[in-house]
């Protein structure tokens, strides 16, 4: 008796349901616009001017690719701070996350006093930035610090370009370890302990489990876990600002644009032009990150 | 040019070329005796080139007056306090509100800052930043509060003076920056003030011999190095061509900076080692441990010295004589004050605040809380003033002319984009100055021609 009603696009939708669809649309269009296509296309056509912040907007005088020249002859910190951020991608990728699933997996096992080191570990993201960057200073202070009192070094742990920011990474990796673990508990709380448990009577041991089991079940928390770690090594910013503002040896293209930009020194136009440059590393990253995500599905 | 005979004319010495021109006349000589309470609108009358909008109220101001303060540190922070609190008393119905940021953030974000919602009144320099704001519009001109302002030297209303000859700047305390050091350490160990480059040279293989380091030294904020630079640069070129290099105009391939660097890595294994990762509190602290022998510092590197005996036992000498014909007349000794927004949201009672601040009352407060710096009004009571003080004072005055700090004497994106690292970089070899130098000069040359 119901006969099937052809499908007749749009028109079949009720003025009101037009309405509603039509804002669902166009609002989040809008402010994807407004808060992420217009700061960027603006960073990347301030970038071939010379503007200093001030003033209006009709003052702002062309100088071509004058800032990218600059960036690339005679700019010094420039090349230090893509190859730190290259090292900063990699440990994170290769040490700070690992550790946390680790972490993560240890905790989930039901160690004893599980709920002390979930905190512990858990506790550096909840600490403002102030306070890290003080507790980091305490430890790693030249002539004041813990390590060099404990062990009687003159190491200068923040000082020395060569230690410094290998130092930095301890102290972001100690940070992000502790958010990874966070994200991946929240992921092993809700595998279905059957599957454990089916595994177990298959004859699995505990590492064949994890692995064979327990991990791909998982993928889309891995998959959230590997951006998580891309997005932040890429804006890694905070901790280096805590501790030189990003100089001498902890240079990041972050705090570059940063120091340009935000500083008293307002070279906007440079300033956009290395976040340019920054945005076309991340936009290298994500691209061969989505061909692989799509890939696998 | 010879020595200055009132401390008028040293000051007057300090003056950027760009205020040079204004004409002593406008100085209102006659309005400037009398006394702050007199109503703004007699003295507009009695002045023909009157250049304020509203003038100081001459009454009582209420209301709320913000007030920005980059004084983070504790001991600063109290002084703060001390002579707004004061303020507010003198005037019931007024509060003042004061919202402090980290010292060296608040520098960094002033432009943002500025064209934000600033507060009413807000700490600055006197110098080539202060012109760049009121050039751009972004401070208030308080020419009117001026008027009434008593005590304060020519010198100091033509440092407080931009380009277009109005005031924008109201100066609290200045400070030197000197070679410091404990009188005990060389009364025991039997050191003699360096008076040259050799004397300083021997003098710091006697301290390394007696364990200590001969120079502290802390650069991790990137800043405190510059001052060295600058001690270097007076002695070796002198305060002309010092102040013609911060301003550009000279090539920093020039041999004469090359000579500036080759006599610091002359004397950098006197410094103490690693200190890229050194504040320069913690610096202080080895002077005031005497683990180290001296310390190339403004003197507010006192606040890390108890008060009392301690504070006493900290003296200056004048940065060593390099070149004789140079001579050590050229100091460096920055002046800190306030300046008005560009838009108050109260600014009678800002402009009311200023005045304050120019007068003793305010500035002894101040030195109260921190003995590091002096009062710059003339008529401040030096009596309460410590040693230190007393000898900055005459320090001061003795100099023939006075810069203020690298990065208040030149572009800031210049000072903190390109000199902070290249100065590091230096720190950290100091054996490639021809390459350094050519790195500088070319990335100045894109920024000054910008």
């Amino acid at each position: 008796m119901a006969s099937k009603r052809k499908y007749r696009g749009i028109d079949q939708l009720s003025t009101r349901d037009k309405v509603v669809v039509s804002l669902m649309v166009i609002v989040p269009t809008l402010i994807v616009l407004w808060l992420v296509w217009l700061p960027a296309i603006g960073s990347v056509l301030l970038s071939f001017t010379n503007w200093d912040g001030i003033g209006p907007l009709s003052g702002i005088k062309s100088v071509g690719l004058q800032n990218y020249r600059d960036i690339a002859t005679i700019y010094p910190p420039f090349w230090p701070a893509i190859q730190h951020n290259l090292i900063w991608l990699a440990v994170m990728f290769l040490v700070a996350t690992p550790l946390g699933m680790l972490f993560a997996v240890l905790v989930d096992r039901g160690v004893a006093g599980t709920r002390f080191y979930q905190t512990s570990i858990y506790l550096p993201v909840v600490l403002s930035l102030a306070l890290i960057g003080f507790i980091w200073q305490l430890i790693y202070s030249r002539d004041q610090g813990l390590i060099n009192a404990i062990t009687g070094g003159t190491t200068d742990w923040y000082g020395d370009p060569n230690v410094n920011l290998w130092a930095a990474l301890v102290a972001a990796s100690w940070r992000h370890a502790g958010y990874i673990m966070l994200l991946y508990l929240a992921g092993l709380k809700g595998v279905d302990p059957s599957l454990r448990e089916a595994a177990r009577i298959d004859g699995a041991s505990e590492s064949q489990t994890f692995f064979k089991v327990v991990f791909p079940v998982m993928r889309p928390i891995n998959i959230i876990v590997l951006v998580v770690t891309f997005i932040e090594s890429l804006r890694a910013f905070d901790l280096v600002w805590v501790i030189n503002k990003g100089r001498n040896g902890l240079e990041l293209i972050s705090t570059l644009v940063t120091q340009n930009v935000v500083g008293e020194a307002s070279r906007i136009g440079f300033g956009s032009a290395l976040a340019t440059i920054m945005l076309l590393i991340s936009s290298v990253l994500v691209f061969i990150y989505l061909r692989i995500a799509m890939k696998e599905e | 040019m010879t020595r200055p005979s009132s401390e008028a004319e040293y000051l007057a010495r300090m003056v950027p070329p760009s205020v040079r021109g204004v004409d002593r006349r406008t100085l209102l000589r006659g309005a400037l005796g009398v006394g702050a309470l007199i109503g703004a609108g007699g003295l507009a009358a009695c002045s023909s080139n009157s250049t304020g909008s509203t003038g100081v109220p001459t009454g009582a101001v209420t209301g709320t007056v913000t007030v920005g303060s980059n004084q983070s540190d504790a001991v600063p922070k109290a002084a703060v306090q001390s002579y707004m609190d004061a303020f507010a008393k003198a005037n019931p119905g007024t509060t003042v509100k004061i919202n402090t940021v980290d010292h060296n953030s608040f520098q960094e974000n002033i432009n943002n800052y500025l064209q934000g919602s600033p507060d009413d009144v807000f700490t600055w320099f006197a110098g080539y930043r202060m012109q760049f704001f009121a050039e751009k519009g972004l401070v208030g001109d308080i020419s009117d509060v001026w008027k009434n302002i008593t005590g304060m030297s020519d010198a100091l209303k033509k440092a407080s003076t931009a380009a277009d000859g109005k005031q924008y700047f109201v100066p609290i305390t200045n400070y030197p920056w000197a070679v410091f050091y404990r009188k005990s350490v060389f009364q025991e160990k039997g050191y003699e003030v360096p008076k040259t480059l050799d004397d300083l040279n021997a003098l710091g293989a006697q301290m390394k011999k007696d364990g200590l380091a001969p120079i502290a030294f802390g650069d991790k904020d990137g800043w405190p190095a510059m001052g060295t630079f600058d001690q270097i640069n007076l002695r070796v070129n002198g305060y002309d061509f010092h102040v013609s290099l911060m301003a550009g105009k000279e090539s920093w391939t020039d041999p004469k900076v090359k000579k500036v660097f080759d006599t610091w890595a002359g004397i950098l294994p006197l410094h103490q080692a690693d200190s890229l990762g050194r504040t320069w509190q913690e610096a202080a602290q080895s002077l005031q441990q005497k683990k180290s022998g001296m310390y190339v510092l403004g003197s507010f590197l006192a606040q890390q010295f108890s008060k009392g005996a301690e504070q006493d036992d900290l003296d200056f000498f004048t940065f060593p004589e390099i070149d004789s014909t140079i001579g050590t007349d050229a100091i460096e000794a920055p002046i800190d004050g306030y300046m008005m927004s560009a838009k108050p949201k109260n600014e009678g009672g800002a402009k009311k605040l200023l005045q304050y601040i120019s007068q003793p009352e305010a500035q002894l407060l101040a030195l109260k809380a921190d003995p590091s710096v002096i009062a710059t009004n003339q008529t401040a009571d030096t009596s309460g003033y410590t040693a230190l003080q007393k000898k900055s004072l005459e320090y001061v005055k003795s100099a023939k002319s006075i810069a203020q700090f690298m990065d208040r004497d030149t572009r800031p994106d210049f000072a903190s984009t390109v000199m902070i690292p290249a100065i590091q970089s230096f720190i950290k070899n100091p054996k490639d100055i021809d390459g350094l130098l050519t790195s500088i000069e070319a990335q100045k040359k894109s920024i000054f021609g910008s």
